[in-house]
């Protein structure tokens, strides 16, 4: 019996932090050169690592609460991503401090003489928004910190009892998980738009993660794949099954982002039309066009045949593009409100993106590195590296 | 009508069928079935089948009739009947889009089902194997090999010899 240990855990961890802290030690001298820039720059990062963070602990409830097995192997990669909601907590700080430059309904002065701003301001305050953010996290740390304890105890103590526990974690923690990253969505990305509103915004930003998560598994499997690491426990069953995902998930996507503009073009009420004005005034429909192809319709076509998702080369690839599309959406959410007339990238987008995510990178790295590599007591491993898609 | 002859033998259950279906496979035989009350795991690739090529078939339709209900919407909201509605262009592919989407749905799935009967000639009410008595155990606790006596490979003697050494028992030639 294999142990499942790296021998070598120095691949990801350091360069991954010196990333990290070159990256937001460059946005700092952004942050003086122009605050608004930053902040609107750090919201799209940080809510680009956090979705990929709320992805694994979807991927972990569904794991228990379905009883899957396939994904078995691929348990403790996602329990890892998710137990970085702690270091994410840190991080938003951050976008706490810019409140008064990222959401309009922060400004007193403004509210006070908007009749729909001020109707929304028993819900829209700065201390019942950040009293909300804390309990999200809250919840999605306990939740991810329970589950990966859970997991971990298993390693030592193959108890039949803690599939159960498991379960029991899961079920009330697929509700938790559905109510507070829907009112995240509202909160962090919505609200940078006050007077409008969508109610399958939340559902959207849900298709976004998982998109994150299951293309992140298949990038990182792989990475390790090239290095001779559970080469013959990720076999090319388990990638073609999260091939199917992304591709189930990719119109998952686009069914909601369809819905979500197909009742607001019908309607045709000025308040709500706004939101896709803006995003189609100038150069920003470059942007609504390349997500609309590039983060639909190429993969949606791309991911179809059999063959291309047994092509690990093939979907390595495709994970790229889809991983890199889901940063472009969340860049689509909330950069608009910045620059109105035309997309503009800033050096902060990349610096922050890559700052947040070494960060991010190297307390996931740390995790994964210092247990086994998969849940080597859970009764279904066997069954999960034999698995056929046959 | 040219009648087919089988020879069938009995297996005593489904680890021995894949296993003999397996030997038959690579005996070189190409036309030959298993029988069993229940699908069984792995049989596919056990009996050397090539995979089905209904969903490229489903998918060909599928782009036609998107297609076509694209065509069909535009057709009658543009050319044929065009209203004002609700102060949009004639052509609004917004609004065509589920429907377009719908007809696709309902096309393919429609070809997914009559498209599985004909590639499986079904529906068909009588088949040779019915003649043995033995066959009818297939729905209940029987696992049974059919060879056609078409295949290149038969040949009286050695087939049987071949069933019986697979682990077949009571081999029967029908017809």
């Amino acid at each position: 019996m294999q142990d499942y240990r790296l021998t070598d855990k120095n691949i990801i961890g350091k360069p991954a932090l010196i990333v990290g802290v070159a990256g937001l030690a460059l946005s700092m001298i952004g942050y003086f050169m122009d605050p608004k820039q930053f902040f609107y720059s750090y919201l799209v990062a940080y809510v680009f690592w956090t979705t990929l963070a709320l992805g694994g602990l979807f991927f972990t409830l569904l794991h228990h609460l379905t009883g899957a097995e396939w994904s078995t192997v691929l348990r403790r990669i996602s329990e890892s991503v998710m137990v970085s909601f702690p270091i994410l907590a840190v991080l938003f700080i951050p976008v706490a401090l810019g409140m008064h430059d990222l959401y309009h309904w922060t400004h007193t002065d403004v509210v006070v003489n908007d009749k729909i701003l001020s109707a929304k301001a028993p819900y829209l305050n700065v201390t019942f928004f950040i009293i909300r953010t804390a309990a999200y996290f809250a919840i999605w740390s306990l939740l991810s910190w329970r589950l990966h304890k859970l997991s971990l105890e298993q390693d030592s103590n193959p108890s039949p009892e803690l599939r159960k526990k498991f379960r029991k974690i899961s079920a009330p923690g697929m509700l938790l998980f559905a109510v507070t990253i829907t009112f995240a969505g509202f909160d962090w990305l919505m609200s940078l738009d006050p007077h409008w509103y969508s109610t399958i915004f939340g559902v959207y930003v849900f298709g976004g993660s998982l998109l994150a998560i299951y293309s992140f598994l298949i990038i990182f499997g792989l990475m390790l794949r090239k290095r001779n690491i559970l080469q013959d426990t990720i076999t090319v069953e388990h990638y073609h099954d999260l091939g199917k995902f992304l591709f189930a998930f990719t119109i998952f996507w686009g069914y909601i982002g369809f819905s979500q503009y197909f009742l607001i073009w019908y309607a045709n009420i000025p308040e709500e039309t706004i939101w896709y004005l803006y995003r189609w005034e100038g150069s920003w429909s470059i942007i609504t066009m390349i997500i609309v192809l590039g983060h639909f319709l190429v993969p949606f076509i791309l991911l179809m045949p059999r063959a291309n998702k047994r092509n690990l080369k093939f979907l390595n690839f495709m994970a790229v593009w889809i991983f890199v599309m889901h940063w472009i959406d969340i860049y689509w959410l909330v950069i608009p409100n910045l620059h109105q007339q035309g997309f503009q990238l800033s050096w902060m987008d990349l610096t922050l993106t890559l700052g947040i995510g070494g960060l991010f990178m190297y307390w996931f790295w740390r995790k994964l590195s210092a247990n086994a590599l998969v849940a080597i007591n859970d009764p279904s491993l066997e069954i999960s590296i034999n698995f056929t898609n046959n | 009508m040219k009648k087919t002859q089988y020879m069938i033998a009995e297996f005593e259950n489904p680890a021995e069928l894949l296993k003999a279906a397996e030997k038959i496979r690579d005996a070189g035989y190409k036309k030959f079935d298993c029988h069993s009350p229940f699908p069984i795991h792995g049989m596919d690739d056990a009996m050397g089948m090539k995979r089905s090529p209904l969903g490229w078939i489903v998918g060909l339709v599928a782009v036609v009739a998107v297609t076509a209900g694209v065509v069909l919407q535009w057709w009658t909201s543009s050319v044929a009947y065009p209203i004002v509605i609700a102060g949009k262009p004639f052509f609004s592919y917004q609004a065509y889009g589920p429907v377009a989407f719908a007809i696709m749905v309902l096309t393919s799935a429609f070809v997914s089902l009559f498209g599985m009967l004909a590639l499986n000639k079904l529906p068909q009410f009588y088949h040779r194997l019915f003649d043995s008595d033995r066959f009818g155990k297939v729905t209940d606790d029987g696992f049974l090999i059919s060879v056609e006596a078409d295949d290149p490979q038969f040949d009286v003697k050695k087939t049987e010899d071949l069933l019986k050494q697979v682990g077949g028992k009571n081999v029967e030639i029908i017809g």
